[in-house]
């Protein structure tokens, strides 16, 4: 076994260490540097900012609006609050999330912690399968495996809502319905096909040389999987990981359907927290702040492996 | 050697480390009897003990430990008083009552149905919904057991049983009821302007036009806006109007489908409300143009009341919750409503809707629990169990006296009085098509500008 770390595939750095000598460049070249000079010219920067400010418009809207209190929301939008600070009229307050949050006996706390309880497992369940899975269709030669990764594969197509029904039907019989387990069984089956496929591709994309030689030197599939594939597959994992979480987090159907009162997650509660007629409208604000807190820690402490690593299992097809 | 020994040593202790908490994480949670989550509220202490005739559940056994699951459409602010209502029962049977609400509940439950977890009782909130259930799955409900109809024999009229009973089985007692005719006003406003509650639908317009001349405020505020849902407060005046200017015959007719919707009498009373709502110099005070109408949110609509900019605001019993806490709602106080006037002198037609209590499962404990329901005893406890009120039920054997809130008290007297013509909500028993659709977007296009004949025949159209 080497113990040197293994070289990343970073092709980029060998051609930009290659020899001086002028030589022609491949289209490829060409195509990205006329890319870099489109990307930073002024005018795309400008743009780029823009659109930037224009989609950040309404969750700045949104957060503003939480902090107001409730008969000012009812009576005038939140842009007014610009001209009641200049005039020094602007009312905050933090009401709207105190009653969000204990408000009720249903309480918003409570079901931020069935998130949490929901979301891990649903997030490590499928990642440990889809690895053993990529593993397998990527590295071990069977009869069929073509066949299978694309009928894998295919499932992506099947939308969640048909499977509903037979489903909840099926956790009814066998004895787990409404519990946490129907939540983190839905989850992981809907999101094995992407996460396998995803994998798959991240694998094929690690050169052969680097498992045959550690075949060579006499290691077996678990060695080569732990030794040599895992520590490269840090950020496809990564990747995956905040996505599965953020669409888990985020998730209403599953959670509404599937579990029970006491398991439901939390994005069930903010969409009750209207009441019944949809006259406690203003608490949505608080609600939908204190549901996006965690996933919006998440992506930005994990942004740069989501970005690497959703490139890497994609764009090699 | 050394190293590699090492540093296997350290990846499997981390590895067996890693699933060891995994499967501690699984075991913490996957306990689905599990007191995790949502804690039940506890008892309201001993003060409410046996405030009821616990002999009338003697007849369904033994109870205790038994529990009934319930699932509906209600949820807070009102939940914690169904649930606190339970209370006489829970103490009387030692049954536990565990309640769900949820706003998705008409999608859900039919999800529910058909994989084969029904909840034990559900609570409809229209009868079309029961139809809907009876016809799909047959199997799945179960008809009110004797003790339940025997009580609703004796403390509802006939017309609310007809809504719970289909193909003359009897399926579902009626819960909580709706009036939907009131009109809201500041009582402080029309004295000191000097003008008088009117009592006659003439009456009203005469007062609505002479606020207009006097006044600088428009007399009407009305909002439509409701989400998925924008247009449902424009039915309920439509239906209104139909039920005073053609009458509660013609009203069946029309729901039924006996006379098209695009009739001359119905298109008589489009015209009629249009009077009010399509008349800028009557509408929305305080809101807007007459095109406001479809963008005020329903739950806002009467709160130019609060401000003095608002003289009427037509909303149902329940809107009586909507109103901002501090607000007094009484005779003497910020806001009360009247009777939305009629100029019929037989009958005072009072559009109305309720939830109805569906069973799917015949257990005894869920049996006497529907019977509880349906008992005048629950009818009690559930207004002494609402001090905010916004609740009535139909039920006769309700003391008025245990009502909480003046207002509730004048929905009672409004649909229990000897004259009412209770009439269901039309739209929630016309076919979900028309009565959940093109109804509801057929208001938003009429109060932006299309024509009453415009509008009824593009309804009658969708008619399937």
């Amino acid at each position: 076994m080497t113990s040197t770390p293994t070289p990343l595939p970073s092709h980029a750095v060998d051609k930009e260490t290659a020899p001086e000598k002028p030589r022609k460049m491949s289209r490829a070249e060409r195509r990205a540097i006329a890319a870099r000079g489109k990307l930073s010219s002024p005018w795309a920067s400008g743009i780029a900012i823009l659109i930037a400010i224009l989609w950040t418009i309404p969750s700045v809207g949104l957060l503003i609006t939480s902090f107001r209190p409730e008969t000012v929301i009812r009576n005038s939008g939140w842009w007014t609050v610009f001209g009641n600070i200049a005039s020094g009229e602007a009312e905050f307050t933090v009401d709207n999330y105190n009653q969000a949050l204990y408000g009720n006996s249903s309480n918003l706390s409570t079901f931020f912690v069935n998130s949490f309880v929901i979301t891990i497992p649903a997030v490590i369940i499928p990642i440990t399968l889809a690895l053993l899975a990529a593993y397998a269709f990527a590295w071990i030669p069977f009869k069929g495996r073509n066949f299978l990764f694309v009928a894998v594969f295919s499932l992506q197509v099947v939308p969640l809502q048909v499977a509903l029904v037979p489903l909840l039907s099926n956790y009814n019989d066998w004895g787990i319905g409404g519990s946490f387990w129907t939540v983190w069984f839905s989850h992981s089956i809907f999101a094995l096909p992407l996460a396998i496929f995803l994998l798959h591709n991240f694998m094929k994309d690690i050169p052969p040389s680097l498992v045959e030689a550690a075949r060579v030197d006499g290691a077996g599939h678990v060695k080569i999987f732990f030794r040599v594939l895992f520590p490269l597959l840090v950020p496809a994992i990564a990747s995956f990981g905040i996505f599965q979480f953020l669409w888990v987090w985020n998730d209403l159907l599953v959670g509404l359907t599937f579990a029970a009162r006491p398991y439901q997650p939390m994005t069930v509660a903010v969409a009750e927290l209207a009441g019944s007629r949809g006259g406690d409208w203003h608490l949505l604000t608080a609600g939908a702040f204190i549901s996006m807190v965690v996933p919006l820690v998440v992506f930005i402490a994990l942004q740069r492996y989501f970005v690497r690593g959703m490139l890497a299992g994609a764009v090699k097809g | 050697m050394t190293r590699r020994t090492t540093a296997s040593r350290r990846r499997s202790l981390a590895a067996v480390a890693g699933g060891a908490s995994l499967a501690l994480l699984l075991a913490a949670c996957g306990d689905p009897d599990g007191e995790g989550g949502v804690a039940e509220p506890d008892d309201m202490g001993g003060d409410m003990e046996s405030s009821i005739d616990c002999a009338a559940y003697d007849e369904f056994g033994d109870l205790e430990g038994t529990t009934v699951n319930i699932y509906t459409s209600i949820v807070e602010p009102e939940q914690q008083t169904q649930e606190d209502s339970y209370d006489a029962f829970e103490e009387c049977t030692g049954v536990e009552v565990v309640y769900e609400g949820s706003r998705e509940f008409e999608a859900q439950l039919l999800v529910r149905i058909q994989a084969g977890n029904a909840p034990d009782i559900a609570y409809l909130p229209q009868p079309g919904l029961l139809n809907t259930i009876v016809s799909d799955y047959p199997d799945a409900i179960v008809p009110a057991p004797d003790a339940t109809v025997a009580n609703v024999d004796e403390f509802f009229s006939e017309t609310w049983k007809d809504y719970g009973t289909v193909d003359g089985t009897f399926y579902s007692a009626p819960l909580g009821a709706n009036a939907k005719s009131f009109v809201w006003y500041s009582p402080s406003m029309f004295a000191d302007a000097g003008y008088e509650v009117p009592q006659t639908w003439t009456e009203m317009l005469d007062l609505t036009e002479t606020i207009a001349s006097e006044q600088e405020t428009l007399p009407w505020c009305v909002g439509v806006e409701s989400g998925d849902a924008t247009g449902w407060a424009g039915t309920d005046w439509i239906e209104d109007v139909v039920l005073r200017t053609a009458g509660p015959d013609v009203y069946e007719q029309w729901y039924t489908h006996e006379i098209p919707f695009n009739d001359p009498q119905i298109v008589e009373a489009f015209d009629a409300a249009g009077e009010i709502l399509k008349n800028p110099d009557y509408v929305n005070a305080g809101l807007g143009g007459v095109d406001s109408i479809a963008t005020t949110p329903w739950t806002d609509a009467g709160f130019p009341i609060l401000d003095g900019n608002c003289w009427m605001h037509r909303a149902a019993n329940f809107y009586q919750t909507q109103w901002p806490s501090g607000t007094e709602v009484s005779e003497s106080g910020d806001v009360f409503a009247f009777y939305l006037p009629t100029d019929q002198t037989d009958v005072k037609p009072v559009l109305g809707g309720g939830e109805f209590v569906a069973a799917f499962d015949e257990r005894p404990e869920v049996q006497a629990f529907q019977t509880y329901l349906s008992s005048a005893d629950w009818a009690n406890e559930k207004a002494l169990a609402t001090p905010e009120g916004g609740w009535v039920s139909a039920n006769t054997g309700l003391d008025p006296a245990n009502l909480q809130t003046e207002f509730d008290q004048l929905a009672y007297e409004t649909i229990s009085d000897e004259a009412a013509v209770v009439a269901f909500d039309a739209s929630d028993l016309m076919p979900g098509e028309v009565g959940a659709g093109t109804f509801w977007t057929g208001i938003v296009n009429w109060v932006t500008g299309s024509s009453t004949q415009e509008v009824v025949d593009r309804i009658e159209n969708s008619w399937p």
